[in-house]
């Protein structure tokens, strides 16, 4: 494929915990001197107490006389660098009471490739894309564009119940797609029909399952968006939030047991993490070994709950590290900071058998869903701005015409396709014939069960004899 | 109907009647070690006939010696002119060289039927099904060094590693979503909760991704999962360790409950369960772990199976039925005892699955005796007898004689002191009276006699 990190921005690098929270930056207010370990009071925040050198000295004593014996003692003098046996690992002794602080100044940076317009910055390093993908690419963020909008639309027309957009995410949807290998089973929450897409779901599947025809995967059972197909490797859309996590390690641990070259992708938003089952699936992973890949989609809203309100941490990045679990946050409105990312991540996972974490930060540009007016939350110029001035598309699509691999003409020509596209999947799955009554019954179980059969059966007779009373429209 | 006095075997109809021992001790006849399952029908136990001689041996060593004492085992057994029946043999029979042992060590007993306690039979089961099929793997707290909190599990680490028994951290969430999720790709997981309250903390994953996937997926996503454990109350844990959750899983389309009583219950349900593409809560009890109940050869043999959603008849009777599911069983039976002094012959059905419910069974009963008392442990609102009794209402209204009677644990959490749980609690008198006024046997008229 293409070139890899050249420099030195190498695994080593990636691994490097800068994450410093110990240290000079908060400020440190010196305190009058303690009498004993019980009678210090707490400080307000950002406390960093620090001893006076003749405490530090009584307090090292005091640690060297509770010193296992058969601990190897470094002989300093102030009894710094002993280090005791606990369960869990060997931990240094350290005679300063400090407080990890709660925020840092320097938060976490974000991985980038294309600048605000789409020009590759200088210096960046990223994992090289041919024209073929490239174009795939933004042709697919097109199609998701377009398919978001007139779904959209067509369940403002009440043509259909429910219709939830993607809207701004277009870049991480896709190339993340294009970065994985169609082996890697995917748990999505429901903002990543794009990967469907990328797989090769038809629109006319997508029409299909929305409108809940007999066509469609699910029989009519799910209410729209709830996409899955078993052959595309995408399991089924599940409503409650940050359930598929945990279960993703569960794929992922069934997928090391087969020895299979293949990971396991979940994904969650932001509002995803505060979930007790991201909690597990994080701790769990991280003890099972699982290759499962956890992809963070902070949007920054869920619904109507910015982040400020979600969590207190440096976002979802900084978890990882709590859990064990290596991790990094890319621009996700970056389309090749994105696929180079996910890439690498995908490598570690598969070759190390180990989970990773990907923060993608992103701005959800529409509505949580069309159960949703974001306008009555938020301003309509923050909308604007991430719309016209911080668009994924734009900025990957300057950078593939800047490639010679794109023109205004061919946008236009797809764009024009692709709408008549859709409108007449949308047109056709309206009129397609809704499932039959056998699907109200099937599945359930493996096999059929008496009690269903019963009813089945009962109520195929009261049609026969109230045909009159029957709906038209549930074909028998 | 001549009822056999305690500790006598005695021909009856043609049938074996095996003394039954009691926890506290007592012993009485009832039908045992025998099912309703495959090819054994009541007229298959009088025709002899040569068991399957092809022993499949699972250790390497000693099925040589093994098989030729059990031949010796089954001449001696033959001439006690105990052993008479059909077993149904799928194949080949395995038997573990320690079964095989187990099995002549009980030659002293007169009876064929060996003793067997549940924890014996569910752990004989899960090491049977894991052998059989590499996909199945258990998982939970404590399953594997400490052998399982309740010795379910014990010895399981040792033979298959930690690949296939893991232990997991304290986060029922945790485990049950990668349970489903291992489901989902394929995996056949057994996921123990250390007792049913606790899987309050998993039940989304239960139900909205286990009960619900394999329907919502249309048939994609099957998910081949057991969820097993503790249910209802157990002695003294006060009232967060003592729900039993078999009406609320029970009410839950996708999924199956199953809830066995006695080891051939255990064996042949558990194995059922496991080897079922659709996901099933396994219901069992802490205080049924301990007891040891007779088991046929039948039953020890690893492809014993039973059907999933047949009740069993424990004990056959006229005069009125009283159904029961897990510990009740025990207390059902203790009551029909009482009963039959008393000249009331009882029914007794063991539900054995909760969902489905063999409603056939119990409203084909219900028609012979024309009286029906439900007993059950957990809450009385919404609670199985009250599925029963609307089941028998719909069904068998004409035939019923008497209002229904529902036993029910009280509609209290479960108190600590041993006096208030004891009265939160059916008791064996509380059936003996329920059965009694459907009878119109009882003088006072309030339900609280």
């Amino acid at each position: 494929m293409g070139s890899w990190f050249a420099r030195s921005r190498s695994i080593p690098y990636l691994l490097k915990r800068n994450i410093s929270f110990l240290h000079a930056n908060s400020s440190c207010k010196t305190l009058p001197p303690y009498k004993s370990p019980h009678g210090f009071r707490e400080r307000p925040a950002a406390s960093i107490l620090s001893f006076r050198r003749l405490e530090s000295t009584l307090a090292g004593k005091q640690a060297q006389a509770v010193a296992y014996t058969d601990d190897e003692v470094d002989s300093d003098a102030d009894g710094e660098n002993q280090s005791i046996e606990f369960p869990g690992g060997r931990v240094g002794f350290t005679t300063q009471m400090e407080f990890i602080s709660e925020a840092t100044d320097k938060r976490v940076p974000c991985y980038r490739v294309l600048d605000d317009d789409g020009f590759p910055i200088a210096g960046t390093r990223f994992e090289q894309l041919d024209e073929e993908t490239a174009v795939k690419m933004y042709k697919s963020m097109v199609s998701l564009q377009i398919m978001d909008t007139i779904f959209y639309e067509a369940q403002r027309q009440g043509r259909l119940s429910f219709y939830l957009t993607s809207t701004g995410e277009e870049a991480i949807n896709i190339a993340t797609a294009a970065a994985l290998s169609p082996d890697d089973i995917i748990l999505p929450q429901y903002r990543e029909p794009g990967i469907l897409l990328w797989r090769g779901f038809s629109i006319e599947e997508f029409a299909s399952q929305c409108f809940g025809t007999k066509d469609g995967h699910g029989k009519g059972r799910q209410m729209p968006i709830h996409y899955g197909s078993k052959d595309l490797n995408f399991i089924t859309v599940s409503s409650p939030i940050a359930t598929q996590l945990p279960q993703a390690a569960g794929v992922a641990y069934s997928l090391k047991m087969d020895g299979k070259e293949a990971c396991a992708v979940a994904f969650t938003g932001d509002g995803g993490t505060s979930e007790g089952d991201f909690h597990a699936a994080m701790n769990f992973a991280a003890v099972m070994e699982a290759p499962v890949l956890f992809i963070c989609r902070n949007n920054g809203w869920a619904i109507s709950t910015p982040v400020s309100e979600q969590f207190r941490s440096d976002g979802v990045v900084v978890k990882g590290q709590a859990y064990g679990i290596r991790s990094i946050r890319i621009d996700g409105n970056d389309a090749l900071a994105v696929y180079s990312a996910i890439r690498a991540a995908r490598m570690m996972v598969v070759r190390e058998q180990k989970p990773v974490l990907v923060e993608a930060l992103t701005y959800r540009v529409g509505h949580h869903s069309t159960s949703d007016d974001s306008t009555k939350y938020r301003s309509v110029s923050e909308i604007e701005q991430w719309k016209r001035t911080r668009n994924p598309m734009t900025r990957f699509r300057n950078w593939v015409q800047a490639n010679g691999w794109w023109s205004d003409k061919e946008e236009t020509e797809l764009r024009g396709t692709l709408r008549q596209q859709v409108l007449k999947a949308i047109q056709i799955a309206e009129k397609t014939e809704k499932p039959s009554l056998g699907d109200l019954f099937s599945d359930v179980y493996d096999k059929l069960p008496s009690n269903l059969q019963e009813q089945e059966k009962s109520l195929r007779q009261t049609i026969k004899r109230h045909k009159q009373d029957f709906p038209a429209d549930v074909p028998l | 109907m001549h009822r056999a006095a305690p500790r006598q075997r005695q021909e009856h109809n043609g049938e074996q009647a095996v003394p039954h021992r009691y926890t506290d001790g007592r012993v009485s006849t009832q039908r045992g070690g025998c099912s309703n399952s495959g090819s054994i029908t009541e007229e298959g136990m009088h025709k002899s006939s040569p068991l399957n001689p092809t022993l499949k041996r699972s250790s390497p060593n000693g099925s040589t010696l093994s098989r030729f004492l059990f031949w010796e085992l089954y001449r001696e057994a033959d001439m006690l002119g105990v052993l008479r029946r059909e077993v149904a043999c799928q194949g080949a029979h395995a038997w573990g060289l320690e079964q095989g042992l187990r099995v002549i060590a009980s030659r002293a007993l007169s009876s064929s039927a060996k003793a067997m306690t549940v924890r014996d039979a569910l752990n004989s089961a899960l090491d049977e099904e894991m052998s059989a099929d590499p996909k199945v793997f258990v998982m939970g707290e404590e399953v594997g060094e400490y052998q399982g909190a309740y010795k379910i599990t014990k010895g399981l680490l040792d033979k298959y590693g930690p690949e296939r028994v893991l232990d997991a951290p304290i986060t029922e969430a945790g485990f049950a979503g990668i349970g489903v999720g291992a489901a989902y790709y394929g995996l056949r997981p057994v996921i123990e909760f250390m007792t049913f309250n606790f899987s309050m903390q998993a039940i989304d994953h239960i139900i909205n991704s286990a009960a619900k996937s394999n329907y919502m997926s249309s048939g994609q996503i099957s998910v081949p999962i057991v969820f097993r454990g503790p249910d209802g109350a157990a002695a003294g844990v006060g009232a967060q360790h003592s729900q039993c959750y078999a009406a609320w899983f029970g009410a839950c389309p996708g999924l199956k409950v199953l809830t066995p009583y006695s080891s051939e219950d255990a064996r042949g349900l558990l194995k059922a369960a496991i080897r079922d593409p659709d996901p099933v809560v396994f219901l069992e009890n802490e205080l049924l772990y301990g007891e040891s109940f007779p088991v046929s050869a039948e039953v020890l043999d690893s492809s014993f199976c039973l059907p999933i959603g047949k009740a069993k008849i424990e004990r056959e009777g006229k005069d009125v039925t009283i159904t029961a599911f897990s510990k009740m069983v025990g207390y059902a039976l203790q009551a029909g005892d009482i009963l039959a002094k008393e000249g009331i012959s009882a029914e007794v059905i063991n539900l054995r699955s909760i969902r489905p419910l063999d409603r056939a069974a119990i409203n084909a009963s219900v028609r012979k005796t024309n009286r029906l008392v439900t007993v059950e442990e957990g809450f009385p609102q919404h609670g199985v007898g009250a599925e029963i009794c609307a089941s028998v209402l719909e069904d068998s209204f004409e035939y019923l004689d008497a209002a229904v009677e529902r036993i029910s644990g009280a509609d209290v959490p479960m108190p600590y002191a041993a006096n208030l749980e004891r009265m939160a609690v059916p008791q064996v008198e509380d059936i003996v009276r329920a059965a009694k006024r459907t009878c119109y046997r009882s003088t006072a008229l309030a339900a609280t006699a």
